[in-house]
């Protein structure tokens, strides 16, 4: 590697940020330039990252494209940045959604434009820092900045409860990771360095230890994710935020979480995730069962598609903590997955609202007599969240099944049945938005997507129809990296145990 | 008996600075009242002249008889002191001009209480410490009262001066018994007394309390904070600027230096205390600021918060603990600057105005006041990448390197609870709608700081090192 690839992709956005700031002049016209640069900066960004993908070596399971450079040596902090297989597509995702974000809000945010767009930059920035960190210190930095730009998105450009909202998501996820910081010092005062890879190799741990600092981890991944029971702030947060910030937080924000079980709690703490496994079993079971009942009784389309989220992502850490291939793999392709769909079905509800300025689901019915083309993509996204064949969900949601099966039946039989509650819900919000007679005259006036909206529409489309049909472009670079991961966990496993039985 | 005059150039910044004052002191009761400005250029040139002198050249070492010390850790905190001092003088300009108290004792005054502070921190015995605190002490009190026309500011004062003696009165009952019981007041003396196996005795324990009570006082923490927020809310507000910097951070010092000097082996007493006191303070800090309403009086609480965080660096008694504390201070010192500078540009058709409220909307008519006041709160919050969350990161690598697990786990829940409040501001700034516009701040020192500070605090991450290493060699004065 010649040159820092990932430092750009990192702090590119910021760049335009700082344009965006100095941006003056009469109001349309800095509103007009701010959203150029935020549009150009973020394709840019998007279009570097892709280099990643296609300079990617498949066949290396550790770290690529690193960096490392000396940040604060007296407490052994390093800005240390590098990729594997499994934040590869973390950070194309958010390189991809960003872009899209700013395209859908072109319109639909038209007061403190530059200000929007500076928060949504500094957010890319935080988002893939993170994904790229290599140092716990790093990582620390980037994932609590993310509340910043965040905190503001949700409370200057939301809905009528958006102060409530913001403070919600603020505080919950600021008390998760501050235990989390307490458990990064920890590994700190271990090791005397906060290198993720050095740690990796060299953290040993009692067993106590590992559990403090797992249920550490836990409380700041748990909150992001969101597991049942502290997903509450989610449904606020995604009804309360605009069109945008819930796509970022859904398809995004929630993988954080995701995330940071696969590249921290797992690798750090071995013999503590296999004890507390049956802990997240049990509230992912909850999750994806629960709150497909409640998403059912939904009356605004944003909370429903939320509690559908937490559905999806109950599935996700079953996945990784069933710690075979397949389940690790079925979840990270199913976090890739939920954040594409889910950030579309969140751009769905956005055009309707754009239109009719409510999210109500009895305010609807019989669009498609209006809007075929959205009745059309809206279809194809909520098929793909249920889980269709041939489309982007069905894949994650099949290996992860299938994984759990090999290590628990009774958990892979109750997951499944949340995807049947799954297919009713969603196909009940279809049915009561799309299909049926037109008959309400607010409805009679609606226009079909526009070309704006196409475009923003068409390549999460396109990538839902790649991952169902071919989804081994995606499997493919991150298998290496899972094989690592679980073959490095079985073997911590492993010598756990013969040194427990040693006398 | 030796008066121990040898090594008198040791203390040439505070000569230097006595002397200046009692000059300019003089030249302002010659000139009367016009003086003003010129006499609050010459006191910041003295305090950075000063600045200076500290360090060129540098020497270390004891003087007059040991009651004086210098070493690495008392003039990196007097180099903080005098900031802080030096700026607040600029930032109090516009501010009292407009009230018309803008008179030369003000800078003077001010000059006198920081060369009490520089005492304080060079104290090397317990004398030398109280003549140092009660200089310190009685300038403070006055320029609480400054505004004498106002009866906030009177009462402020008075109130000051009260409870301030009172704790003065604590100290000096410490101190006595400490020399009772160890036979001597020089920091030596109790060390070796303590050493030697007095410090088991019950009455040098009680001493330690008081003294500890005394200082506490001094540096705001629960359960002697009681003062802080009606002072803080009745002083003139550039006043309260200073009280937030200068004298905390100077009372930060001497508690730093008195209990890990001659009392370090007490440490497992004194220990006990510290993390009380610090705990209390957190959580006080964060929760009785909760429904504040005047912007000083929630900075008051803020700041209980923040000398909360310091103690916990302090109550590990470790290199890694003092290291945290300067550094934290430091950056405490460049947030508290920049938030005060913000206040004091509140000023709505002329008057000043600081009930949060008034600050509705500010995201719209004063878009970059609002946004360094954004970094100032988010910071305070110790929310990464700004500066603060650094100066916590370090207090609590520090607290749990020195096994202090549940005092941190405390410390990191009162910060979340803390973060409400300075959500709060943020919220009002951004969320809410706007009220009436405040006037166009002026090109002035104010809007330098503010800008200064925010520079600092959004860019800190860029380089931490620089703060940490400073903080490290500081540390080592202590630690030879």
């Amino acid at each position: 590697m010649s040159w820092p690839i990932l430092s750009l992709i990192t702090f590119l956005p910021l760049v335009g940020a700082v344009f965006c700031l100095v941006v003056n002049g009469p109001k349309e016209a800095v509103d007009r330039n701010c959203r150029s640069v935020a549009l150009v900066t973020s394709v840019v960004t998007f279009l570097i990252s892709l280099l990643l993908w296609v300079r990617f070596d498949v066949t290396k399971a550790g770290f690529q494209f690193e960096e490392k450079v000396d940040w604060v040596p007296a407490l052994g902090i390093g800005y240390h940045v590098g990729i594997d297989g499994i934040s590869l597509f973390f950070i194309l995702l958010s390189t991809l959604l960003t872009p899209i974000c700013i395209l859908a809000s072109w319109e639909s945010v038209h007061v403190r434009v530059k200000e929007y767009m500076v928060a949504f930059l500094v957010l890319e920035t935080f988002m893939v820092g993170m994904f790229c960190a290599l140092d716990l210190a790093l990582f620390y930095v980037f994932f609590e900045g993310v509340l910043i730009p965040m905190f503001l998105i949700i409370g200057v450009w939301g809905g009528p409860r958006r102060v409530y909202a913001a403070f919600k998501f603020f505080l919950y996820t600021l008390l998760g990771s501050v235990l989390m910081l307490l458990a990064i010092i920890a590994i700190y005062w271990q090791l005397g360095t906060t290198d993720l890879v050095v740690a990796m190799e060299q953290l040993h741990l009692p067993f106590a230890w590992q559990c403090y600092l797992w249920l550490a981890f836990f409380a700041s991944f748990a909150v992001k994710v969101p597991m049942w029971p502290v997903h509450t702030w989610l449904p606020d947060a995604h009804v309360e935020a605009p069109t945008a910030g819930s796509v970022i937080l859904a398809g995004v924000l929630l993988k954080m979480g995701g995330y940071g079980f696969l590249r921290l709690s797992i690798p750090l703490l071995p013999e503590a995730t296999q004890y507390f496994a049956p802990l997240i079993f049990g509230l992912s079971v909850v999750a994806v069962i629960y709150t497909s009942l409640v998403a059912l009784v939904q009356e605004d389309m944003k909370k429903l598609i939320a509690y559908s989220s937490i559905a999806h992502m109950g599935l996700v850490t079953i996945g990784a903590f069933v710690l075979n291939v397949q389940g690790v793999q079925g979840s990270v392709f199913q976090m890739l997955s939920h954040g594409i769909v889910s950030a579309a079905l969140f751009l769905c509800v956005g055009v309707v609202y754009d239109r009719m300025h409510t999210r109500e689901i009895a305010a609807y019915g019989g669009l498609v007599h209006r809007m075929p083309r959205y009745a059309f993509t809206f279809l194809v996204f909520t098929l793909a969240s249920v889980g269709l064949p041939g489309l982007s969900g069905f894949v994650g949601e099949f290996l992860v099944l299938l994984g759990t099966f090999k290590v628990n039946t009774w958990v892979a039989a109750l997951a499944a049945t949340g995807l049947i509650l799954g297919a009713a819900y969603a196909l009940w919000l279809y049915r009561k938005i799309v299909f049926g007679q037109l008959t309400k005259d607010s409805l009679k006036g609606i226009v079909d997507m526009n070309r704006r909206e196409i475009v923003v529409f068409l390549p999460l489309l396109l990538l839902t129809l790649w991952m169902g049909v071919y989804p081994n472009s995606f499997l493919d670079p991150m298998a290496a990296s899972v094989d690592k991961l679980v073959g490095d966990y079985q073997a911590a496993i492993k010598l756990a145990r013969t040194a427990a039985l040693s006398p | 008996m030796a008066i121990g005059l040898e090594n008198w150039t040791l203390a040439r910044p505070e000569i230097f600075l006595a002397a200046v004052t009692c000059l300019l002191l003089v030249y302002g009761v010659v000139r009367g009242e016009t003086s003003a400005a010129f006499v609050s250029v010459a006191t910041t040139l003295a305090l950075l002249v000063t600045t200076v002198l500290l360090f060129v050249p540098y020497h270390e070492g004891t003087a007059f008889a040991s009651l004086f010390i210098v070493d690495r850790l008392t003039a990196t905190m007097k180099v903080l002191v005098l900031i802080g001092a030096a700026v607040t003088i600029l930032m109090s300009r516009a501010y009292f001009e407009q009230a018309g108290a803008w008179r030369f004792e003000y800078p003077v005054l001010v000059a006198l209480a920081t060369l009490g502070m520089m005492l304080m921190i060079s104290a090397n015995d317990l004398m030398s410490l109280y003549v140092g605190l009660e200089l310190q002490s009685l300038a403070l009190y006055v320029v609480a009262a400054f505004q004498r026309d106002s009866v906030r500011s009177t009462e402020a004062g008075l109130k000051y001066f009260v409870l301030g003696s009172v704790a003065s009165g604590m100290l000096l009952f410490g101190a006595s018994l400490v020399y009772g019981f160890c036979g001597g007041t020089a920091y030596v003396e109790i060390s070796r007394a303590l050493l030697d196996g007095r410090g088991g005795e019950f009455g040098v324990v009680v001493g330690l309390v008081f003294v500890v009570a005394g200082l506490a006082f001094k540096v705001s923490a629960v359960p002697f904070h009681m003062w802080t927020p009606d002072v803080y809310e009745g002083a003139p507000t550039p006043v309260t600027a200073l009280f937030a910097v200068a004298p905390k951070i100077a009372a930060m010092s001497l508690l730093v230096s008195v209990l890990m000097g001659p009392f370090k082996p007490l440490f497992e007493q004194w220990q006990q205390i510290i993390i009380a006191a610090s705990v209390l303070s957190m959580a006080l800090g964060a929760f009785a600021a909760l429904r504040q309403q005047n912007i000083k009086r929630l900075m008051a609480y803020s700041s209980i918060g923040n000398v909360g965080y310091i103690l916990l660096g302090l109550a590990s008694g470790s290199a890694k603990g003092i290291e945290s504390v300067v550094f934290y201070l430091a950056i405490y010192l460049v947030m508290s600057l920049g938030v005060f500078a913000v206040i004091l540009m509140m000023k709505r058709r002329g008057v000043m105005v600081e009930s949060i409220a008034d600050m509705a909307g500010l995201a719209r008519n004063q878009p970059a006041m609002a946004f360094a006041m954004l970094l100032f709160m988010f910071s305070l919050a110790g929310i990464p990448p700004l500066a603060g969350f650094w100066g916590k990161l370090y207090i609590f690598i520090a607290a749990v390197e020195a096994k202090l697990y549940v005092p941190a786990v405390l410390g990191v829940l009162a910060s979340v609870v803390a973060s409400y409040y300075y959500l709060r501001i943020v919220k009002v700034m951004y969320f809410d709608e706007a009220a009436e516009a405040f006037d166009r701040p002026a090109f002035g020192v104010n809007r330098a700081v503010a800008l200064a500070s925010a520079l600092v605090v959004a860019l800190f991450s860029l380089a931490p090192q620089p703060l940490s290493v400073v903080a490290s060699v500081a540390a080592k004065g202590l630690f030879q």
